[in-house]
């Protein structure tokens, strides 16, 4: 068989900045869905602590550290985002999915990149109220998406397949922002 | 109308999807009952003009169901829980 070439879920579509606004791929990451089994959060808490020095985060939070971390991707799920697979021992307490091509992982930065998104979803991005730290599950547009804060940066995951309409509609919602406010 | 969904917090009623009424939750009546209890389990439910309690699914959201109390008269939502926790708090 043809040796098939590996491609990002965005590649050739990103990055784009329209006024202030920048959006970018994130880095190729090793992506695991870890959904504890009913009954052993306690359990899966304690092993990802050993494992990791992470705990399994709260609802609408994320936990890391170097190497690893988590995103809280909806009821009794969290999203691993590291450099290398999660400890193979969690799969005692959680179901383990490796997610890692399902995945558009991208970036928005730049002043306003609330205002952008607020054309997309209905959640209150202030930096007030969704903080560093803060994880949603969430609509973009028609896509389900993950947002979540990380320093300077929202990052937003979608499912690989809607990667090119994410683009899309982000990028529509930057253009228009930034039309506005040249005028 | 906002749902308090116990995990993301309000969100828009579009985000749910209506999956009927928290009394259908109820365990169904054993093969042995009466034909008109099966029907009325089936096919029978209150209407209330009031409180009342129905599921809700998180759709596009955290993917939880949930029990959702609200008024039918004055369109207020008092409350959510998790379906899963809807024996321990009401």
């Amino acid at each position: 068989m043809a040796k098939l070439p590996e491609t990002s879920p965005a590649a050739g579509l990103l990055p784009l900045t329209h006024g202030g606004l920048t959006l970018s791929e994130g880095p190729a990451r090793r992506m695991w869905m870890i959904q504890p089994y009913p009954g052993r959060e306690a359990g899966l808490d304690a092993a990802l602590r050993d494992a990791h020095g992470i705990g399994f985060p709260e609802p609408s939070r994320s936990t890391g550290q170097r190497g690893g971390r988590l995103i809280w991707a909806g009821r009794a799920q969290a999203l691993w985002i590291g450099t290398a697979d999660p400890a193979p021992g969690l799969a005692q307490h959680a179901a383990l999915t490796d997610q890692s091509d399902a995945w558009a992982f991208l970036k928005l930065e730049g002043a306003g990149a609330e205002a952008a998104l607020a054309r997309l979803t209905p959640l209150d991005l202030h930096p007030s109220v969704f903080k560093r730290g803060h994880a949603a599950r969430a609509p973009l547009g028609h896509m389900s998406a993950i947002l979540h804060r990380r320093s300077a940066a929202l990052e937003l995951f979608v499912f690989r397949s809607m990667a090119r309409t994410a683009v899309h509609e982000i990028g529509v919602a930057m253009r228009s922002l930034a039309a506005r406010a040249a005028v | 109308m906002r749902i308090p969904c116990p995990l993301c917090g309000d969100r828009d009623r579009r985000e749910f999807y209506y999956m009927g009424a928290a009394e259908a939750l109820t365990a169904p009546p054993g093969p042995e009952a009466p034909p008109e209890v099966i029907d009325d389990q089936l096919h029978l439910r209150t209407n209330p003009a009031g409180e009342t309690r129905d599921v809700w699914y998180h759709e596009t959201g955290c993917g939880a169901w949930l029990i959702v109390t609200r008024d039918t008269v004055t369109h207020a939502v008092h409350g959510a829980v998790l379906a899963e926790r809807r024996g321990t708090t009401a």
